[in-house]
């Protein structure tokens, strides 16, 4: 059942692949405003690189958080799904993952791209490809949580913003920090080990406020 | 058999209805029945376990349906208001996607029987948002013909049907109850289903 949830939201978003393409071009073009806008002065961009990586993808993966229950939520699936034989943990877990693989994978993938444009050397995209897998998880299933939180509302998009975001920042710290350290020439590896623990603390706890608050929004 | 003790629901600041009583054993009928606004979709959901009551209890075979949690979801068919019917999915894909996620998988040729004996087989692939409002009724019903539950519990399943599918839906809730199922139906018409067994409820 877990794989089948999986795949049907991989086949959904396939066919509404605009929407995923749509955060993506978000990303890219956030990224590429900074040296844009600062100027090519090496020096700056490769200290602003982290943080701005970072910060572009907290924000594509928000614009995102909207889709992972909204159109079973407006359909009617969603309420069917809480109604299955399986735990309501496994539902989220595996609408969460095919969240990961639809809207953030593509971050991950793109992203040493852009990291070229503000210098980066070779170990430190490589480090942003390795924060990037480890957090962009944790970013999908704390987002969940929101996104559960404020299905069925008005400005939802909003609230969830203002929900998710602070959430987000001791991954953005770890994550950019990571990055930071290596451009720096230190080991990153600290910072890399505190993602990676984030990462297991809120797949193990947030899926259960999701479902919790996936409950009393359909009620 | 399903019990329902002194159960009450309240909605924002109205009380729909309070102390409401009633059982359903194997092989019997609910018609629920009342006004607009009374409380009956309220009421199905608070019996499928999607919503709480604000007082009172659903048993389930003696134990209550919020500590059966899953085991209780296993036994239980909803049909809601909405059709749970994915708009860029055809309706083959619907009907063997939404079953195997419900734990029951479907090959290809038994989805296609079950189309056909809900009068959807020339439309088994077009996508589910080309199709009618009574079209897709019918595919949201097909979700009782695959799932093994006990109870079925419905909300007005005869609106936008056609004459055809109206004593279709009659037919699958009749056989249903010949299975010993019990089910449990919202409605404003007349369901006719002459001898079965059950009680009627009127919620004012």
């Amino acid at each position: 059942m877990f794989g089948w949830l999986v795949w049907r939201d991989l086949i959904l978003a396939w066919r509404r692949r605009a929407d995923v393409l749509a955060t993506l071009f978000f990303f890219i073009i956030v990224v590429s405003l900074f040296p844009l806008g600062i100027g090519p002065e090496r020096e700056t961009l490769r200290t602003i690189a982290p943080g701005v990586v970072w910060v572009a993808a907290l924000l594509a993966s928000m614009l995102s958080l909207g889709r992972i229950f909204g159109n079973d939520y407006q359909d009617g699936t969603l309420e069917q799904l809480l109604l299955t034989p399986q735990p309501a943990y496994l539902v989220v877990l595996a609408k969460v993952l095919a969240h990961w693989i639809v809207s953030e994978i593509p971050l991950v993938l793109i992203a040493p791209v852009l990291g070229v444009q503000f210098g980066l050397s070779q170990n430190g995209l490589a480090i942003v490809v390795v924060s990037l897998l480890l957090g962009t998880p944790v970013l999908s299933v704390i987002g969940s949580v929101g996104a559960a939180l404020t299905l069925g509302l008005r400005a939802a998009n909003v609230l969830v913003a203002l929900l998710v975001l602070p959430l987000y920042i001791p991954v953005l710290i770890f994550g950019s920090g990571a990055v930071q350290a290596s451009v720096t020439g230190s080991s990153p590896q600290a910072w890399l080990l505190l993602l990676g623990a984030m990462l297991i603390v809120s797949l193990v706890f947030a899926p259960w406020a999701t479902s919790a608050a996936l409950r009393i929004s359909v009620e | 058999m399903l019990e329902v003790i002194n159960l009450t629901c309240v909605r924002g600041t109205r009380r729909l209805f309070r102390d409401l009583n009633f059982s359903a054993h194997e092989g019997e009928l609910i018609e629920l029945r009342g006004p607009n606004g009374s409380g009956k979709t309220s009421l199905l959901r608070i019996l499928c376990g999607l919503a709480a009551p604000a007082a009172g209890e659903v048993r389930w075979n003696g134990q209550g349906i919020r500590s059966l949690a899953e085991e209780y979801f296993a036994s239980v068919a909803y049909l809601g208001h909405q059709n749970a019917v994915k708009d860029e999915l055809s309706a083959l894909e619907n009907l063997r996607i939404s079953s195997a996620v419900s734990g029951k998988r479907l090959d290809n040729r038994e989805a296609r029987r079950i189309l056909s004996r809900v009068g959807l087989s020339e439309q088994q692939n077009l996508p589910a948002r080309v199709l009618s409002a009574g079209q897709r009724r019918r595919l949201g019903m097909t979700r009782l013909l695959t799932s093994p539950a006990k109870l079925w519990i419905l909300d007005e399943v005869l609106t936008s049907l056609d004459d055809t599918a109206m004593n279709l839906s009659r037919e699958f809730i009749g056989n249903h109850l010949q299975q010993n199922g019990i089910a449990i139906v919202a409605t404003h018409q007349d369901l006719n289903m002459g001898g079965a067994r059950g009680q009627r409820l009127q919620l004012s």
